[in-house]
């Protein structure tokens, strides 16, 4: 079995060290070659083949980045510490991927045994040396013109399993390629692009299964889950995120709001081994802005769902915004934490920062709520019940409510640090829309609103939205961004960093008590993850809309981070 | 009322046309001079009926994106009029339709309804806004703004002028007869944030006072007193405040109603370098 190989010319191979004339030369290489061949059957796993069992403990293989979130448990958090508060000012950059799209980069790269996998926008995928960047192949999707993704045509990422690469796309299919070769070894279709589905998510892998979830809630789709075989592409099961006649769940829809209520996935989910359930956050529900239409709770919408990874049956959920009528996703990544309890046992914990301004601790055990607190300005609830369910307070016609129509917080990668035990996430501070919700008949393959969200200070005014420009033209008037951290034990803040704009950058913290975040106005910046204080910034000129991620190759670490429509990567000098 | 003259064609001639729009709003638009034909086209070609459908419709398709202004997409200004791929309706509508394959613009279903009101929409939002608007005589216009209006004592227009101030050398392009109108009325309130006047203190006690251009968590780019773009590393300054009050006074202090009627027809005409 083969894999790419990083060595560099400049670093002669144990093979090329060796003096053969050139019959022995010949004769050595055949030799070495079926050495290489029986060595690749028989041991497992070899360079670059990434079993479940290291997917399992990605933690012990800090040098590799194996899943979109660094890890089962989605804590973003590296034990990579070369990289340390007495150094950054020798950081500097190692090597750029220039991407040729203009859309928004929004993918988390995968590291393993020195050759990175990224996705370059839209769903085209690269392999590249992770030391330098250079390009092995490069694998290009054309999506269909059938395809209409609400809010960007973006991509966030790939999985990986043995020598096997998944990439979902925004035209609906998942597609098996070969992390070799570049080339596709089977493609699925997981949804129909042309009634408003596509897939935006990096996929998740457990055991032998690629589990991906549907984008589509501004269209009025009927979201799902969905699991195939590695191997064969076959649907192994699906989990609808609305229940159907019959299933518990059902009664919180009235009439036939269910069959367009949204409910999508479009975020990649977490995974407990020990309870071997997968966590997955799930969509707003449609139309997004009119609760009138689709009354009831809307189960499972804006909710987290536990599922057995065999099956895909509910084990629990948990809703944050029932009925909602803000567009409130409750995507964001679930980040799993254990710390022990009084008993001498462990609690096994979710944490939760949601795009409706409030931050939630679980017991992931049972989807019981322990605590919460508001994390930005809220207006829509008074605050949290004792279950957890929020006490609503909808503002009167024509009155700003906050967090606006993109949240509190949103996609971006959240982070929780062992070493300082504090949660981070990347949030929009007092920033509102005036929702204006209106009747809407469904028709396939349309948006699905249900009104608008109208902005606050009138026309001739700006507000953040899904993008910006150089200038930013909405300033303090419309809210800004932060850094925010949290004490899990306590739901407060122990520390913000407020940014004049507001950010779309995921989080990354180390062993080194560093934290990596970006911003839109192009600023990628460290922080002490202790106190927030900002140890190194550099401007890279574009929107961060990913999260950094660390690598090492050689005992060198790296740091990489996509800004505009370029990857940076950072490492110290030789 | 014939359904056309629901929105005022801009003509060579006519001094008054009164609308009635459908929502029960008044539209006043009195007309002056020939020159306010440029660009205006597109006025009176669309029936209300579609472009309010029109505005409901892009509060839905497109607002997400394209923002309420129409100018969120980098080199898309949907008020310009001009798109990179579309120059006819027909070419418009077809764009909407299939959208833009490996970008972010999608595909739609719109039906031919849904099609005509974004695009009675969209190749007026430049021109219209759903409140009352009066415009008077550009060529009046023109002299108060350098004489008794006193704007051209801080705005420039067409290199001529000094900087301290916005430059409105295409003012009549970016911004709604009814918005300029409110920003004479009530510059303060009508101020863009981006446009604020701020003062920086430096470690060594030097005062810059200017416009700010842009800002972000660690810098800002102003255009000082003395018309130089100096771009300010926070860490670096003493004290730095924006002031929410608009250093233009209203123009009712120093115009009558029909005079400011004359200074909006006239910011009307400033369509830049064509």
């Amino acid at each position: 079995m083969t894999a790419l190989s990083t060595e560099h010319p400049d670093q002669p191979s144990t093979l090329g060290s060796t003096h053969f004339n050139h019959r022995e030369r010949i004769v050595m290489t055949r030799q070495t070659l079926i050495t290489m061949l029986l060595a690749g059957l028989l041991s497992t796993p070899a360079a670059g083949q990434v079993t479940f069992e290291r997917l399992l403990n990605a933690d012990q293989e800090p040098q590799n980045w194996l899943t979109y979130s660094g890890g089962y448990s989605s804590n973003r958090h590296t034990t990579l510490d070369q990289i340390h508060p007495g150094n950054l000012d020798q950081l500097e950059l190692a090597w750029i991927f220039q991407a040729n799209s203009l859309e928004a980069f929004q993918a988390t790269p995968l590291v393993v045994d020195g050759i990175m996998y990224l996705t370059e926008p839209v769903n085209n995928v690269v392999a590249l040396d992770a030391k330098r960047g250079n390009v092995f192949w490069k694998y290009e999707h054309t999506p269909s013109a059938e395809a209409r993704p609400c809010c960007g045509a973006v991509n966030r990422g790939l999985a990986i399993l043995d020598q096997t690469l998944f990439l979902a796309t925004i035209d609906g299919h998942l597609i098996a390629i070969d992390a070799v070769a570049g080339k596709p070894l089977w493609k699925t279709t997981v949804a129909d692009p042309a009634a408003g589905y596509a897939l935006t998510l990096a996929p998740l892998v457990i055991k032998d299964k690629v589990i991906v979830g549907v984008a589509g809630g501004e269209y009025g789709i009927r979201g799902y889950i969905d699991a195939y075989d590695a191997n064969t592409g076959e649907q192994a099961w699906r989990f609808y995120t609305i229940p159907g006649p019959g299933d518990p769940g059902h009664e919180t829809w009235e009439n036939d709001a269910w069959m367009t209520g949204g409910a999508s996935a479009w975020l990649t989910g977490s995974y407990d081994p020990d309870l071997d359930l997968t966590y997955w956050g799930i969509g707003n529900p449609g139309p997004d802005l009119n609760p009138a239409q689709r009354p009831g709770d809307n189960l499972y919408s804006d909710s987290v769902v536990a599922l057995d990874p065999d099956t895909g049956e509910l084990e629990w959920h948990f809703q944050f915004t029932p009925n909602d009528p803000y567009d409130y996703d409750s995507v964001q990544i679930p980040v799993l934490m254990d710390v022990p309890d009084n008993r001498g046992g462990t609690l096994r914990l979710m944490l939760w920062a949601n795009r409706n301004g409030f931050f939630y601790v679980l017991d992931r055990e049972t989807g019981r709520f322990l605590n919460g607190d508001n994390f930005v300005p809220v207006n829509w609830a008074s605050g949290l019940d004792d279950n957890g369910r929020p006490v609503q307070t909808p503002q009167p016609p024509g009155a700003t409510t906050f967090p606006g129509i993109q949240g509190g917080t949103n996609w971006y990668s959240p982070s929780y640090s062992p070493q300082t035990g504090l949660f981070y996430v990347s949030a929009w501070e007092a920033y509102g829309s005036v929702f204006e919700p209106q009747d809407q008949e469904y028709q396939v393959g349309r948006t699905f609103m249900g009104g608008r969200p109208a902005n606050p200070f009138g026309a001739g005014a700006n507000v953040p939205g899904l993008r910006r420009g150089h200038v930013n033209t909405w300033t303090e008037a419309a809210g800004g961004g932060a850094v925010i951290a949290i004490d899990p034990r306590t739901s407060q803040q122990r520390w913000r960093l407020p940014m004049s704009d507001v950010t779309s950058s995921g989080i990354l913290t180390s062993a080194s008590n560093l934290l990596f975040t970006g911003n839109r106005e192009g600023y990628f910046h460290i922080l002490d993850a202790e106190t927030g204080n900002i140890l190194w910034r550099k401007a890279l000129g574009g929107m961060i809309a990913n999260g950094p991620m660390s690598y090492m190759v050689d005992d060198k670490q790296y740091i990489a981070v996509a800004a505009g429509h370029s990857m940076f990567v950072f490492a110290l000098p030789h | 009322m014939p359904k056309h003259t629901q929105f005022a064609r801009i003509t060579h001639t006519g001094p008054v046309i009164s609308v009635l729009l459908t929502g029960g709003i008044a539209l006043l638009i009195l007309i002056g001079n020939p020159s306010r034909a440029v660009g205006q086209d597109h006025v009176g070609q669309y029936e209300q009926a579609d472009i309010e459908f029109g505005v409901r419709l892009y509060g839905a398709n497109c607002l997400r994106c394209h923002a309420e202004t129409g100018d969120a997409v980098a080199g898309v200004d949907l008020r310009s009029g001009a798109y990179n791929r579309a120059s006819s309706d027909r070419e418009l509508m077809e764009l909407l339709r299939t959208g833009i394959p490996g970008t972010a613009m999608p595909p739609n279903n719109f039906s031919d309804s849904e099609l005509t009101g974004l695009v009675s929409y969209l190749r007026t939002m430049r021109d219209i806004d759903l409140s009352a608007v009066a415009l008077g005589d550009n060529t009046r216009g023109s002299v108060l703004f350098t004489g008794k209006g006193a704007c051209a004592t801080c705005h420039r227009v067409n290199g001529l002028g000094p900087r301290t101030a916005p430059d409105l050398s295409d003012i009549g392009s970016i911004r709604t007869a009814a918005t300029l109108q409110r920003s004479l009325l009530d510059p303060t309130g009508s101020m863009l944030p981006i446009n604020r006047p701020v003062s920086a203190t430096l470690s060594d006690g030097t005062v810059i006072n200017g416009r700010r251009l842009n800002e972000d968590t660690y810098t800002i780019q102003v255009i000082d007193q003395d018309e130089r773009l100096r771009s300010l590393d926070k860490s670096e300054l003493r004290e730095l405040s924006a002031l929410t009050e608009s250093p233009m006074p209203p123009a009712t202090e120093l115009l009558d109603t029909e005079e400011i009627a004359d200074l909006l027809a006239y910011l009307l005409t400033l369509k830049g370098l064509e």
